[in-house]
C-alpha cells in the first residue's frame, strides 16, 4: 500500500503531504508561543511594578545566543541546498550525502548545542544568585518561556542528529523523500529561531 | 499480532481503538454522574450497592464527602469532553470514516496516527490514575479555575499532565486529518463533491490545531504555579484558610480563564461539528434526497469555525472584565448563532418532501434536530450579558450545554454507530433493541435535563454538594432532583440495550450486504463491508458525481454511487 503524494506534489494543491503537515504543525506552534507571549503581555500589563529586565538578564549573552541561532538557520539552509544540488547517490563517497552537506548539518547541531550550553549557564547564574521562578513573575515567565523554547530546541537537535545519523539510510533508497525531511526540519528550525528572536527582544531588551 | 491489533498503523484499527477506549470512558463518566445524581437526590444518604467500594477517604460509610463530590464533578466533565465525546467523534469516526469517504488508502501519516492514539491513551490512564493519589483526582471543576486549582490537592497536577498529553494527541491527529483531506481525495473528488461529514471533520481539525495550544500554554503556566511556586494566576494578598499565601503574587486569575476558554469555546464546536456531519450523512441517506443547501451548510460551518475563535469571553461576563469587552463578545456570540441556525434549518428543510425511512440511525438523527435546537436556543440568554448575570453558574447553564452534548452530540454519535456498524463489522445491529435504546434515552434525557432549566431559572446554583437544599429559595426546586435522578438510573438501564446490541450483533447480527443502506458515498460503494484490511480499496476509486445523488430522475436506482460513471 502506497500513500500518494509523500514526495511528489499533488498537482491541484501544489504541495506534498510532509510540506503541508509541517506547516500545519508550525501554525499550532505559533499559537502555543503566541499564548505564552499573550500571557506575558497580560501579566506585565497588569503588574504594579516590573523589574528592569535588561539589568536582571545579560543582554550580551542573549545577543550571542541570537547570533548563534541565526547562524545555525543559515547553515541548515545551506545544508539543504547542498543536498538538493548534489546528484542522486550512485554509491561510493556519495553514500552519506555530499561532504558539504554533512559538515553544514554537523555545524547546525553544534551551534544548537552551543546555544543550549550558554542558556544553561545563564539559568545556572540566576539560580545561583537566588533568582528563581518564584521570585517574581518576570523571572517565572523568563524560566517558563525560555524553558519551553529550549525544549523545542532539544527536540530539533535530536531530529537533526537522527537525520544525519541513522536517518541517512533513506537517502540511499529514496533521496527525494530524505531531502523532504531535511526541508521540514529546516522549517521547524527556522520557527524555533524566530521564536527566540522574539523572546530575546521581549524578555531581554524591552 | 501486536502489529495488527495493538500497534497497527491502519486507520481502521486505530479508529476502532479510539472507539472502544472512548466508549469505555463515556461509560465511566456516566457512572460518575450516577453517583452525583444519588447525592443530589438523597444528600447525605449512603450510596447503595457501590457505597462501600468508594473508599473511606471518599465516602465513609458510603456517604459521599463534599471533597469527593467535587472530584466526581470535575472528572465527569473532563472525562466526557476530553476522553469521551471528542475522541469518539474525531478519533473514532474521523479516523475510520474519513479516509474511506475520500477514497484514500489510509491517513496521510499512518505512524503519526498510531502515536496520536497512544498519547491519548496514556493521557487517559494518567487522568484515571489521579483518583488514587493522596487527596484524589482533580476537584476544581473541569475548567480548573485558579486560584482554587493552583492550591488544590496533587490530583490537579496529574490533571495538567493528562491535559498536556491529550493536547499533543489532538495536535498530531489534526495535522493528520487536514493533510489527509487536502491531499488524499480520490481523483474526481473535488471540494464540493465531498460528503458533508468530511467538511465537518476538516473544520473540526482546524479548531483543534489552533485552539488547543492555548490550553497547553495555560497548563504549563499552572503547572509552574503548582510545582515551581510562580504566581502567574495568583493575585497579591491572597488569603487561604485565614493565612496569607506566601507567594510573590501579582498574577491574574483572569489570565487562566482567557487561555482556557480560548480553547474551550472552539472545543464546544469540536463537540458539535462532527455530530452535524454524522446527522447530515444519515439524513441524506434516509430521506433519499440530497441535502438541502449543501454549499450553504459548508460555508456556514466555515463561518462557525472562524467565529468560534472570537466568542470565548462570553463565559466570563461576571468576571468584571469591563462592559466594552462584554459588549464585543456578546455581539460575536449572537452572530455565531446565525450559521448554527443555518445548518440546523438546512437539515430540517432536507426532510421536506422526502420519503423518510425510520431506521434506527435516522431516529437518533431526527431527535438530534429538536434537542440540539433546544440546547442552542437556551444558549441565547446566556450569550447576552444582562441575562447571563442572573443565569451564570446556575443549573440553567448545565441544562443548556447538556442538551447540546447529550441528546445532541451523543445522539448523533449513536446514529453514527448504528449507521456505520455494518460497514465495520459486516453485520447489522438489531433494530428492535435499537428502537428501545432510542426511545428510552430520549425520554430519560429530557426528564433529566428539562427540570434543570426550571431549577436554574429559580436561581439554584450548580456544583452544590447538597443540590442547594441549604438555600431557602432552592428548597422546593431541589425536590425535582428525585425524579431527575430516577430518570438518570433508568437512562443507565436503557444503555444496556445498546451494550448488548453492540456486542451481541457481532455474532448474532443479520449479515449485511456491502451497501445495506443503499448509500452513495465511497465508503459504501467502492469497497466491501468490512473494508479491505490494508489500502481499503482493491482498485483506487474515481469519483464522477456529487455526494448525495439520491432519487435522481431517470437513474436506474434511487441512489447513484459517487464512483459510478455517467452512462454506465
Amino acid at each position: 500500500m502506497d500513500i500518494p503524494y509523500t514526495t511528489a506534489a499533488r498537482p491541484d494543491t501544489g504541495v506534498n503531504n510532509p510540506t503541508l503537515g509541517i506547516w500545519l504543525f508550525l501554525s499550532s506552534e505559533i499559537m502555543l508561543f503566541g499564548s505564552l507571549f499573550s500571557a506575558y503581555a497580560l501579566i506585565r500589563g497588569g503588574a504594579d511594578q516590573w523589574p528592569d529586565q535588561s539589568s536582571v538578564l545579560s543582554v550580551p549573552l542573549g545577543a550571542i545566543n541570537t547570533a548563534l541561532l541565526v547562524l545555525s538557520s543559515v547553515t541548515l539552509g545551506r545544508a539543504l541546498s547542498a543536498l538538493r544540488s548534489s546528484t542522486h547517490p550512485t554509491g561510493g563517497a556519495d553514500l552519506y550525502g555530499p561532504r558539504s552537506y554533512r559538515l553544514l548539518m554537523a555545524a547546525t547541531i553544534l551551534l544548537g548545542l552551543a546555544f543550549l550550553g550558554i542558556k544553561a549557564f545563564e539559568w545556572n547564574e540566576k539560580l545561583a544568585h537566588g533568582l528563581v521562578p518564584s521570585t517574581n513573575n518576570f523571572l517565572g515567565l523568563y524560566f517558563t518561556m525560555t524553558g519551553v523554547h529550549a525544549a523545542h530546541l532539544v527536540g530539533g537537535i535530536l531530529v537533526n542528529a537522527y537525520l544525519l545519523g541513522p536517518g541517512m539510510r533513506l537517502w540511499r533508497t529514496e533521496p527525494e523523500r530524505y531531502a523532504g525531511r531535511i526541508a521540514a526540519a529546516r522549517l521547524y528550525w527556522n520557527l524555533v529561531d524566530v521564536v527566540w528572536i522574539a523572546l530575546f527582544v521581549v524578555l531581554y531588551v524591552m | 499480532m501486536f502489529r495488527k491489533y495493538l500497534f497497527s498503523t491502519d486507520h481502521k484499527v486505530i479508529g476502532l481503538q479510539y472507539a472502544l477506549t472512548s466508549l469505555v470512558f463515556l461509560l465511566l463518566g456516566f457512572i460518575l454522574i450516577l453517583l452525583i445524581r444519588w447525592q443530589l437526590a438523597y444528600p447525605g444518604a449512603p450510596v447503595p450497592v457501590v457505597g462501600p467500594w468508594l473508599g473511606e477517604a471518599n465516602a465513609p460509610g458510603g456517604v459521599i464527602l463534599p471533597e469527593f463530590y467535587n472530584q466526581l464533578a470535575a472528572m465527569h466533565g473532563t472525562i466526557m469532553v476530553f476522553l469521551g465525546v471528542v475522541p469518539l467523534a474525531v478519533g473514532a469516526f474521523g479516523n475510520y470514516v474519513t479516509p474511506l469517504q475520500l477514497g484514500a488508502p489510509d491517513m496521510a501519516f499512518p505512524r503519526l496516527n498510531m502515536a496520536s492514539y497512544w498519547v491519548y491513551f496514556t493521557g487517559g490512564v494518567i487522568m484515571l490514575a489521579s483518583f488514587f493519589v493522596p487527596g484524589g483526582a482533580a476537584n476544581s471543576g473541569w475548567t480548573s479555575y485558579p486560584p482554587l486549582a493552583d492550591i488544590a490537592t496533587s490530583g490537579q497536577t496529574w490533571w495538567l499532565a493528562g491535559i498536556l498529553l491529550l493536547s499533543i494527541s489532538s495536535l498530531l491527529g489534526s495535522v493528520n486529518m487536514i493533510t489527509t483531506i487536502v491531499q488524499l481525495r480520490a481523483p474526481g473528488l473535488t471540494w464540493f463533491r465531498l460528503p458533508f461529514f468530511v467538511w465537518s471533520q476538516l473544520v473540526t481539525a482546524f479548531l483543534l490545531l489552533l485552539a488547543f495550544p492555548a490550553l497547553q500554554a495555560a497548563a504549563l503556566l499552572q503547572g509552574m504555579d503548582r510545582l515551581a511556586g510562580t504566581s502567574f494566576f495568583l493575585p497579591s494578598g491572597l488569603v487561604v484558610s485565614g493565612r496569607a499565601l506566601s507567594v510573590a503574587g501579582g498574577g491574574s486569575a483572569l489570565l487562566w480563564q482567557h487561555l482556557f476558554w480560548f480553547l474551550a469555546h472552539p472545543e464546544v464546536y469540536v463537540l458539535i461539528l462532527p455530530a452535524m456531519g454524522i446527522v447530515a450523512e444519515v439524513i441524506a441517506n434516509n430521506t433519499r434526497k440530497s441535502l438541502w443547501g449543501y454549499r450553504l451548510m459548508v460555508y456556514s460551518i466555515f463561518v462557525l469555525g472562524f467565529l468560534s475563535f472570537a466568542v470565548w469571553a462570553h463565559h466570563m461576563f461576571l468576571t468584571g472584565m469591563g462592559t466594552a469587552v462584554s459588549a464585543f463578545f456578546q455581539a460575536t456570540t449572537l452572530i455565531i448563532s446565525i450559521p448554527s441556525v443555518v445548518v440546523l434549518s438546512a437539515l430540517v428543510l432536507s426532510l421536506y418532501g422526502g420519503s423518510i425511512r425510520f431506521t434506527v440511525p435516522m431516529l437518533f438523527a431526527l431527535a438530534f434536530l429538536p434537542m440540539f435546537g433546544l440546547g442552542g436556543l437556551s444558549g441565547l440568554p446566556l450569550g447576552l450579558a444582562p441575562s447571563d448575570i442572573a443565569l451564570h453558574d446556575t443549573l440553567y447553564v448545565v441544562g443548556h450545554f447538556h442538551y447540546l452534548v447529550a441528546p445532541g452530540t451523543i445522539f448523533a454519535l449513536f446514529a453514527g454507530i448504528y449507521y456505520w456498524y455494518p460497514k465495520i463489522t459486516g453485520r447489522m445491529m438489531n433494530s428492535t433493541l435499537g428502537a428501545i435504546h432510542f426511545a428510552g434515552s430520549l425520554v430519560c434525557m429530557n426528564l433529566i435535563f428539562m427540570p434543570m432549566f426550571i431549577q436554574g431559572l429559580g436561581g439554584v446554583n450548580r456544583r452544590l454538594w447538597d443540590g442547594g437544599q441549604q438555600y431557602a429559595h432552592a428548597q422546593e426546586l431541589a425536590r425535582l432532583n428525585i425524579p431527575m435522578s430516577h430518570a438518570s438510573w433508568a437512562l443507565a438501564l436503557f444503555q444496556l440495550f445498546f451494550i448488548v446490541n453492540l456486542f451481541g450483533s457481532l455474532k448474532f447480527g443479520r449479515r449485511a450486504t456491502t451497501n445495506p443502506w443503499h448509500a452513495t458515498t465511497l465508503e459504501w460503494t467502492a469497497t466491501d463491508s468490512p473494508p479491505l484490511a490494508h489500502g481499503n480499496f482493491a482498485t483506487p476509486p474515481r469519483v464522477y458525481r456529487d455526494a448525495y445523488e439520491y432519487s435522481v430522475p431517470g437513474a436506474a436506482a434511487d441512489f447513484t454511487p459517487q464512483n459510478e460513471q455517467a452512462g454506465s
